[in-house]
């Protein structure tokens, strides 16, 4: 090891401005995925997804994401100098989601825009570079998104979980924060456990794989450097957020790491959303800032395919409360809910391909 | 020396070894092949092989290396010995013992290491599935999809009909493999399982369950053999020697067969073993049979002459086969609980012997056990492997 200080800390303290979520009405349940491919339901991962309708996409969801942000941060969108949209499901293969983002929200022209891919951290590598743009003093705010409309092919285990929705955050000046980051890390390395090649239209696992040497151990790895650099111990935390892929991993990493299941109860998503990939730690932390007290502890880890995880400690400001019911709150849209069957979502997501 | 009895030259055990299987996915073939001849050349004081046998049956199909003879003579840093694979799918480690016990009978050498070694996690799903369908047929089986368990799940269906077996007839198998493996820590699954779980178990091919099959996974053997007329193991240990080692053959493809539920090439195959060791199935204290689908284990236990024709699984069902019946069978979890490593398999069963004769079983130690018996297959029962292994300071 030659980096003996693996904690990342910007030198101007840096926090989150404003947050807001998004999650498309549509319930896909895991029963009716199970009745078409003849699978036991003894086991679901989950008990439905979020489907996204045939007029949605990561653009059109990332924008409402951004605008309830920025209800809650009421800021001017023109003083934002970062868009960056962390995502698997972007519309185009060139061409930047982010662009049309920060048209749409009107941060354009004096910013940068770019899109983020890592699988499913893809939005939590946006926050971290975004953390240090504002912590550097290049720029006063800067938005960070996590978004996915995820794919799953039809008949395979993911497509139980592979949902959408995701978060948007603004990052700003600790002392305009609504919460503030103690401190971030990562953790990466080349594991091979989840991919989509160029020109694919579904992904591929390495089954059993994921688990154990993907996402337990970088969850794992990132949530002990980041709390051992801080001093911090899993009861100093009001609530964790970890990557949801289904039900089972966050809660058996939470418990791993001695968290109790209460603190991670609000922001686990998954079983009524299901794996909204890029957007999954992150929406999750929405529900969590939803409904959290000023000055407590949150801590965040995402897990992205081959293979990283991002951890974050937060704490909450007295800006916090009032701000929460200027947008939708999280759990609103996961009670606006239109149950469609299977043919309905081959229908919304492209399945019947006619040509 | 020709101990009363045994037909073959006295050859020992010099050290055993073997590494838990499981998903080593963090380990390549070499690495886990290494950890188990290191072991087994340790439990030997050190003494270095003059020829290295190998069992292995997927590493073509699913590591694409061939050649794992100097593959692991060189890695083990053994350059010079004479090396080379042996491969007979599922028998794959009992064909490569036999071959160094008839090296060593030859009088041509006299250390012989023999490791068997899979590693399968490098690949997922249908590529395992088809590289295990390989063991058969391939023309007139493989390429109808006929897999080992859709065999497995024809032979059982057959068993099930012509002995009027009662439903949860094989579960003995199961419960009792799994029992045993609880005192076995290489084991892949410790933890002992009720005949509820059996009976709720998902069907893989109607009427064989997800508990009738053995789990696939990674894992390495290995045992050090010697000439006891020309090297004699040091040590305290309770020396064991090899009283007999016998193949046969049947047809490959299941169709082929004139009686499938004969299991005739087991019957030749221990029918050979016995005669060699001059001994009769009564003087076995223990059987590790291949149990990767529970129908196989009835079956060799019939044609090794310890149930009747349509009668073995009764000596699961009525507890006869765990670690105090009649015949023990699968002492450690055997195939089902403590995990197949397919072509390494013979070579696990030969080492477990071994530690059952020394009384180095820990928790799963067979009492008073002095002859054991391991035997392992290729395929439906097409080719078929047997060893008889004895406490040499009892003949």
């Amino acid at each position: 090891m030659t980096n003996h200080a693996p904690m990342l800390k910007p030198v101007q303290d840096v926090g989150i401005v404003g947050y807001g979520a998004y999650i498309p009405r549509y319930r896909l349940p895991a029963r009716e995925v199970a009745r078409l491919w003849k699978s036991e339901e003894g086991g679901l991962p989950i008990r439905e997804k979020a489907v996204a309708g045939l007029d949605e996409d990561v653009v059109t969801m990332s924008i409402e994401a951004a605008r309830n942000t920025l209800a809650r941060a009421g800021i001017n969108p023109s003083e934002i100098r970062a868009v960056w949209v962390g995502s698997e499901s972007h519309p185009y293969a060139v061409k930047p989601t982010s662009t049309i983002v920060a048209e749409a929200i009107g941060a354009v022209p004096h910013t940068q825009a770019a899109d983020w891919q890592f699988a499913c951290k893809a939005g939590t590598e946006a926050v971290q570079a975004a953390i240090g743009m504002v912590g550097s003093g290049m720029a006063h705010y800067t938005l960070a998104i996590g978004m996915d409309t995820a794919q799953g092919r039809p008949g395979d285990a993911l497509e139980y979980t592979a949902g959408a929705g995701g978060a948007a955050f603004l990052l700003g000046p600790a002392a305009e924060s609504l919460t503030i980051i103690e401190g971030s890390y990562s953790f990466v390395s080349d594991t091979p456990d989840f991919w989509r090649r160029a020109n694919e239209r579904y992904p591929e696992h390495g089954q059993r794989f994921t688990g154990e040497p993907a996402y337990f151990k970088h969850i794992e790895a990132a949530a002990h450097t980041l709390m051992e650099a801080l001093g911090s111990m899993p009861a100093d935390y009001a609530y964790a957020v970890f990557h949801q892929p289904n039900t089972k991993f966050p809660q058996r990493v939470a418990k791993t790491l001695g968290f109790r299941p209460e603190q991670i109860s609000a922001g686990l998503l998954v079983p009524l959303i299901g794996n909204t990939y890029a957007g999954s730690a992150l929406v999750g932390l929405t529900a969590v800032l939803d409904v959290a007290d000023p000055g407590v502890r949150i801590l965040v880890v995402s897990f992205g395919s081959g293979a990283g995880s991002d951890a974050f400690s937060l704490r909450t400001t007295e800006r916090l409360a009032g701000r929460q019911g200027l947008a939708p709150t999280t759990q609103d849209y996961v009670a606006r809910r239109t149950e469609i069957d299977y043919a309905t979502y081959s229908r919304y997501r492209g399945k019947l391909v006619m040509k | 020396m020709h101990a009363p009895g045994s037909a073959l030259p006295e050859i020992l055990v010099a050290g055993v070894g073997l590494t838990p299987i499981g998903e080593h996915w963090e380990k390549s073939l070499r690495s886990i092949a290494l950890e188990a001849m290191t072991a087994a050349v340790e439990d030997a004081g050190g003494l270095r092989p003059q020829a290295l046998f190998v069992g292995n049956m997927l590493a073509p199909a699913l590591s694409a290396q061939t050649h794992l003879g100097v593959l692991l003579a060189d890695f083990a840093g053994w350059r010079g010995i004479e090396a080379a694979t042996y491969e007979a799918a599922g028998a794959s480690g009992g064909i490569a013992l036999r071959q160094a016990v008839l090296a060593l009978a030859s009088g041509e050498m006299d250390r012989v290491m023999v490791v068997g070694v899979e590693k399968l996690t490098d690949r997922i799903g249908s590529s395992v599935e088809a590289a295990l369908a390989a063991a058969a047929d391939a023309d007139f089986e493989a390429v109808q999809g006929l897999t080992p368990a859709a065999q497995a799940g024809l032979l059982m269906r057959r068993y099930i009909h012509e002995h009027h077996v009662p439903e949860h007839g094989f579960a003995g198998f199961s419960l009792t493999a799994h029992a045993n493996a609880v005192g076995n820590p290489r084991a892949l699954y410790r933890r002992a399982i009720r005949l509820e779980d059996y009976a709720s178990a998902p069907m893989l091919s109607d009427p064989l369950n997800l508990f009738d099959a053995a789990p696939v996974a990674d894992g390495a053997a290995a045992i050090l053999l010697t000439r006891g007329d020309r090297h004699r193991p040091a040590g305290e240990r309770t020396p064991i020697r090899i009283l007999a080692s016998a193949v046969a053959t049947g047809p490959l493809a299941l169709h082929d067969q004139p009686d499938p539920l004969g299991f005739e090439a087991a019957l030749i195959s221990a029918g050979r073993a016995m005669a060699q060791a001059g001994m009769a199935a009564r003087d076995i204290d223990l059987f590790e049979l291949h149990d990767v689908f529970s129908i196989y284990a009835a079956l060799a236990l019939e044609s090794a002459g310890f149930a009747e024709r349509g009668q073995g699984w009764r000596l699961a069902a009525e507890g006869e086969i765990s670690r105090t019946g009649r015949i023990p069978i699968s002492t450690l979890g055997g195939s089902k609980a403590r995990g197949d490593a397919g072509g390494a398999t013979g070579v696990y069963q030969a080492v477990e012997v071994v530690l059952q004769l020394q009384g180095r079983a820990g928790e799963a130690q067979v009492p008073e056990a002095q002859v054991g018996m391991g035997q392992c297959l290729g395929g439906a029962g097409a080719t078929v492997a047997t060893h008889i292994l004895a406490r040499a300071d009892r003949l």
